[in-house]
């Protein structure tokens, strides 16, 4: 109880100090996790936008899949990240494993199905609405993915922070292809996992209550967001 | 820059409008039973007809919504696929997007490939011709129903389509917002558009109409001009319909 206590003061010390490695580590996650988010989107929008409003043969089995790889282990992924960029890998000339860039390559495959799966949906249920207009003026299918896209555009707010959270909470794929390198791909998850096995909970709880605040915060901007836009638009 | 005329295509205009044996299934029933007419440019057309007469399914056959299940349905010159519409259609209920009253007509213009440099003037002027133009910066999702329904209006004003169909545009509007909706539909018949129109209200397929298109269980039982059809119906059926709706 005593250490526990110890170890939080030790912890909100060590944020209110904006700790050096702390702020490092907190920085690196977020650099990650941000550009997975981003490469995730850039793919995950527009496919789930036009698998919404597409009528092809092979339609449900996709939508199936798509909801499946919501779930994607993280470490499975991490895996397949690794085989694929690994001295003996196809993708290991490059030199990517073990570096920053590497964990960006699995956070985005493991949050892509989670953005494309749910931007889907959402695109679906105002496609329903939209469709006849739409035709009606003449928009091409891909016109009205896109339009959509742009007027759905509170509600993949919420979509996208998903991701984030999935992005910046998951620790099994970054550790694996990341290798928590000190000071090199060392995140807030990965540096959890090794400071409390290694005893240092005044670092790992620190780690663990930004972790929180951020989602936190993500979560309550989203809402906010959210809430005065439906307000202002309808 | 415009009178309000409509600049048609030279030489190929998609009237006239040409439907043959027209036959619209839904598993066994047949909402659209063998309908052949011609549409003409000029006069307004009021297609009335008791609910599930097949109104707005044949409406929407025409404006290219739907696909006959059998028969032909061909205009004049039809449009190009992927091109931009010379036809155009509103709704019983508007579908604006969740952007400003001007944005969605600017939208529109950009859809039927008006250049660029041309889309807020025309969109400003359509705005101002029904009577929007204060508020142009309004949100368009949360106008009332009456004005949301002459945004649909200017919209597509903005187009200057050569046929335009309207599904009932006035069916969830109170008295005032209906006239004022009337009032553009004549402008915009006056400016050469040719309009199309299912309503269930007959004071208002009296007012508007030139000539009646009485739709029965998916068939098109009488074409009367408007001024004959409600005194001296040609059919029965127009007639008990004309007896069941007026109650004078």
């Amino acid at each position: 109880m005593n250490s526990v206590g110890a170890a939080a003061a030790q912890a909100l010390q060590l944020i209110v100090g904006a700790d050096p490695k702390l702020v490092a580590i907190v920085l690196l996650s977020l650099k990650v996790s941000l550009s997975a988010v981003v490469i995730a989107c850039m793919v995950g929008l527009p496919l789930g936008a036009t698998i919404a409003v597409g009528r092809f043969s092979g339609r449900n089995p996709v939508i199936v899949l798509l909801n499946a790889l919501m779930g994607l282990p993280p470490v499975v992924v991490g895996l397949a990240v690794y085989l694929l960029l690994s001295r003996a890998g196809p993708l290991g000339g490059m030199g990517l494993l073990f570096t920053p860039t590497a964990m960006v390559i699995a956070q985005a495959i493991l949050i892509t199905p989670i953005i494309a799966a749910l931007s889907r949906q959402v695109v679906e249920d105002a496609w329903v609405e939209y469709r006849e207009q739409l035709r009606s003026l003449g928009e091409t299918k891909f016109g009205a993915a896109m339009t959509l896209l742009w007027d759905v555009r509170y509600s993949l707010v919420t979509i996208v922070l998903a991701g984030f959270g999935r992005a910046a909470a998951e620790v099994g794929a970054v550790m694996i292809v990341g290798g928590n390198i000190d000071g090199v791909t060392r995140v807030m998850t990965t540096a959890i996992a090794l400071e409390t096995s290694k005893g240092d909970l005044p670092l790992a709880l620190g780690l663990g209550l930004v972790l929180l605040a951020i989602v936190l915060a993500l979560n309550a901007t989203a809402y906010v967001v959210k809430e005065t836009a439906q307000r202002r638009y309808g | 820059m415009d009178d309000g005329r409509i600049g048609f295509r030279i030489g190929s205009s998609l009237l006239p409008l040409r439907l043959e044996n027209v036959v619209f299934a839904a598993g066994e029933r047949r909402i659209i039973d063998g309908v052949s007419f011609d549409v003409h440019a000029g006069l307004r057309c009021m297609i009335v007809g008791p609910n599930g007469a097949g109104k707005s399914v044949l409406l929407r056959l025409c404006h290219g919504l739907l696909r006959p299940t059998a028969g032909t349905i061909r205009w004049n010159a039809p449009e190009s696929p992927g091109g931009p519409r010379h036809q155009a259609m509103v709704f019983q209920r508007p579908v604006m997007l969740r952007r400003s009253a001007l944005a969605n007509v600017i939208y529109a213009l950009k859809v039927a490939k008006v250049l660029p440099e041309q889309r807020k003037q025309r969109a400003l002027e359509a705005l101002h011709k029904v009577g929007l133009q204060a508020l142009a910066a309004s949100p368009a999702r949360v106008l009332s129903g009456g004005e949301q329904q002459r945004l649909a209006l200017a919209r597509i004003w903005a187009l200057k389509p050569e046929v335009l169909f309207l599904d009932e545009p006035t069916a969830n509007l109170d008295p005032g917002a209906t006239h004022e909706i009337e009032k553009v539909i004549d402008a915009m018949h006056a400016g050469g558009t040719k309009i199309v129109m299912v309503t269930h209200n007959l004071g208002q397929a009296r007012r508007l109409g030139d000539e009646i298109l009485f739709l029965h269980r998916g068939r098109l039982i009488e074409r009367t001009p408007a001024a004959r059809f409600f005194r001296h119906p040609q059919s029965a059926e127009a007639a008990r319909f004309l007896e069941g709706e007026l109650p004078w």
